[in-house]
């Protein structure tokens, strides 16, 4: 039980820093980076859970962040709601609107799939852009309310939106955990390894694909809503296709499918960035290298880095394999083979 | 056990599947034969509800199965493997199987979020059900060794070992020996033997004739979609129809 004591141990560390973060950086700033490249995570672990899991390119994560974003900015500045029920409110919307959304789009598939799902972003993108009357178009909505405070605790400080935010991060983590390892998570990677084998062993892939999808569209519904909240102010920009881009280069970086992918893309993307902007005009001329390195290297993300060392290790052994394989099957076969 | 009707399946003007009607007995091994694009793997696909037939009609243990889809079928019993095994080579063996008992499980999200007791439960039967079925099959030490690293022979056992772990009555095999040698193709023959042995119903698509020689009860034989024979072995092997589509117009061969 060695291995499950020292992962325990590792969850707890991980946990406990990311509580003491904001008390350790004090800078503003850097809080705020860490807060959006977490809001941003929740949505690519969305995105994860129907591209890394299922496998089917969905690119209109971020007009679904944005329905999330502007459903709750609007129930609170239009309706006067609170953050909360706002936010549970941006969560069904987005459920909704995703399966209303899967219902059309998984009738087709591969690169059609990736590009309906596209569309569907880019019009949803261009309604909060253009509706004017309700969105208030290009120059976005301000004044939208934070979380407030439960009893005497305020949450709407830094500190307080840190830990909201920090909350949500670790249940989207915990989701997609649970759901890798569960038995409709498998359902989902059988879904991506072979939609005929898993059909073939009872999966009804429709279903799950739809459940998939949804699943993708509430995270960045969520996510929407505390962006609204943290951030105070919400644009359209947000919401365009380019957002979606680079929840995908979070997921490439981080590694698709795995469980930290989501949060090690987002969190290294965004201080690479941060990083560059001294190098001004100059920083794409060096991301760009950078994310070429790191895709040639490491195919399977930064998450799969111990998964190599493990392979390396595995690869002594292969002939060890070959030899147990040999005695196994021999062993079986003649034992039933006198009929 | 599977009682087949006049079954047709045209893809627009080719009848890849021409009123095919047939029958299978519990506890017995079929084979169907055929040339290249006789219909033999529609004919599969067709009765595993991966396509919906154009025509005819399709029974299962009494029950009309003509529209179910795939999925329902493997609920009623019926496995299948693929021609290529479709196994996830990353992962290890067993986690390929072990969602091949999902089917008889009723754990949704929520139980998998929450980590709730039913789920707990299924997650441990379903791994129960994959030692089993890898136990049966004979690569249970292979269990924890990613795909990518075992033989041939191996993959097609966890296959089989998949497709035992939906719990079937009837196992529908499609060219479960092609790629492996001829001493792979004997243990694999083996281990057919012993699927029948323990009650279950195998019915299999194969190009090896030895093999579906020794091996058959019942031979259908397939040419351009229709069915052109039926029978045991030995009939099979004197049917001047059946000698007449595999060799052509040598058909005096008959008399070697």
């Amino acid at each position: 039980m060695k291995p499950q004591v020292w992962r325990r141990a590792g969850v707890s560390l991980l946990l406990v820093l990311g509580l003491a973060l904001p008390l350790v950086v004090s800078n503003g700033y850097y809080q705020q980076v860490i807060v959006l490249a977490y809001i941003w995570a929740i949505a690519t672990y969305g995105m994860n859970i129907i591209l890394g899991y299922t496998g089917l390119l969905s690119l209109g994560q971020a007009g679904f962040f944005g329905v999330g974003a502007y459903t709750a900015a609007l129930l609170m500045l239009k309706l006067n709601w609170n953050f909360w029920p706002a936010l549970l409110a941006a969560l069904v919307v987005s459920l909704v609107l995703g399966y209303l959304v899967a219902i059309v789009s998984l009738r087709t598939r591969g690169h059609y799939f990736a590009i309906f799902t596209m569309a569907v972003g880019v019009i949803l993108n261009l309604v909060i852009d253009r509706w004017n009357g309700l969105t208030n178009g290009e120059v976005g909505l301000v004044g939208v309310p934070g979380p407030g405070s439960i009893g005497p605790v305020s949450l709407d400080s830094d500190l307080g939106k840190y830990y909201v935010v920090y909350v949500f991060l670790v249940v989207a983590v915990w989701i997609a955990w649970s759901l890798r390892h569960s038995l409709p998570g498998r359902a989902l990677l059988a879904i991506r390894n072979s939609e005929d084998l898993a059909e073939a062993i009872g999966t009804p892939v429709m279903r799950f694909k739809r459940l998939a999808f949804v699943l993708s569209t509430a995270f960045a519904g969520v996510a929407g809503a505390l962006f609204a909240g943290y951030m105070g102010y919400l644009g359209p920009d947000v919401t365009s296709i380019n957002m979606t881009f680079n929840m995908l280069l979070y997921l490439l970086i981080g590694g698709i499918g795995s469980i930290a992918g989501p949060l090690l893309g987002a969190l290294i993307v965004s201080f690479l960035t941060q990083f560059l902007q001294i190098f001004q005009d100059y920083q794409m001329l060096i991301f760009g290298p950078v994310l070429v390195l790191l895709i040639i290297f490491f195919p399977g993300g930064l998450a799969s880095v111990p998964r190599l060392i493990r392979r390396r290790r595995a690869r002594d052994h292969a002939a060890a394999v070959a030899m147990a394989e040999a005695a196994a099957i021999e062993g079986s076969g003649s034992a039933k083979e006198g009929a | 056990m599977l009682n087949v009707e006049g079954l047709t399946k045209q893809f627009g003007g080719l009848k890849a599947v021409d009123d095919v009607s047939f029958h299978v007995e519990p506890n017995t091994i079929t084979a169907i034969i055929g040339p290249n694009g006789a219909g033999k793997s529609t004919l599969f696909n067709l009765i595993a509800g991966a396509l919906p037939p154009t025509a005819g009609r399709i029974e299962f243990e009494g029950r009309d199965v003509t529209h179910a889809p795939a999925h329902e079928m493997a609920r009623l019993g019926i496995a299948r493997t693929f021609q290529t095994t479709h196994l996830f080579e990353e992962d290890t063996v067993l986690d390929n199987v072990i969602i091949g008992h999902r089917l008889r499980t009723r754990s949704g999200l929520w139980d998998a979020v929450v980590r709730s007791r039913r789920h707990r439960a299924e997650e441990r039967e379903c791994r129960e059900r994959a030692y089993e079925a890898l136990r049966f099959v004979g690569i249970e030490s292979l269990a924890d060794m990613p795909v990518r690293l075992i033989s041939q022979e191996a993959k097609k056992r966890a296959a089989i070992a998949l497709g035992l772990a939906t719990q079937p009555k009837l196992l529908l095999l499609d060219e479960i020996a092609g790629g492996l040698n001829p001493e792979e193709t004997q243990r694999v023959m083996g281990l057919i033997r012993k699927l029948v042995e323990h009650g279950y119903t195998v019915c299999f698509v194969e190009h090896k004739m030895h093999m579906v020689m020794s091996l058959a009860d019942r031979i259908i034989v397939l040419h351009h979609g229709r069915k052109i024979a039926e029978g045991t072995p030995d009939e099979v092997r004197r049917n001047p129809d059946v000698i007449e589509a595999y060799l052509g117009g040598a058909a005096h061969a008959a008399g070697e």
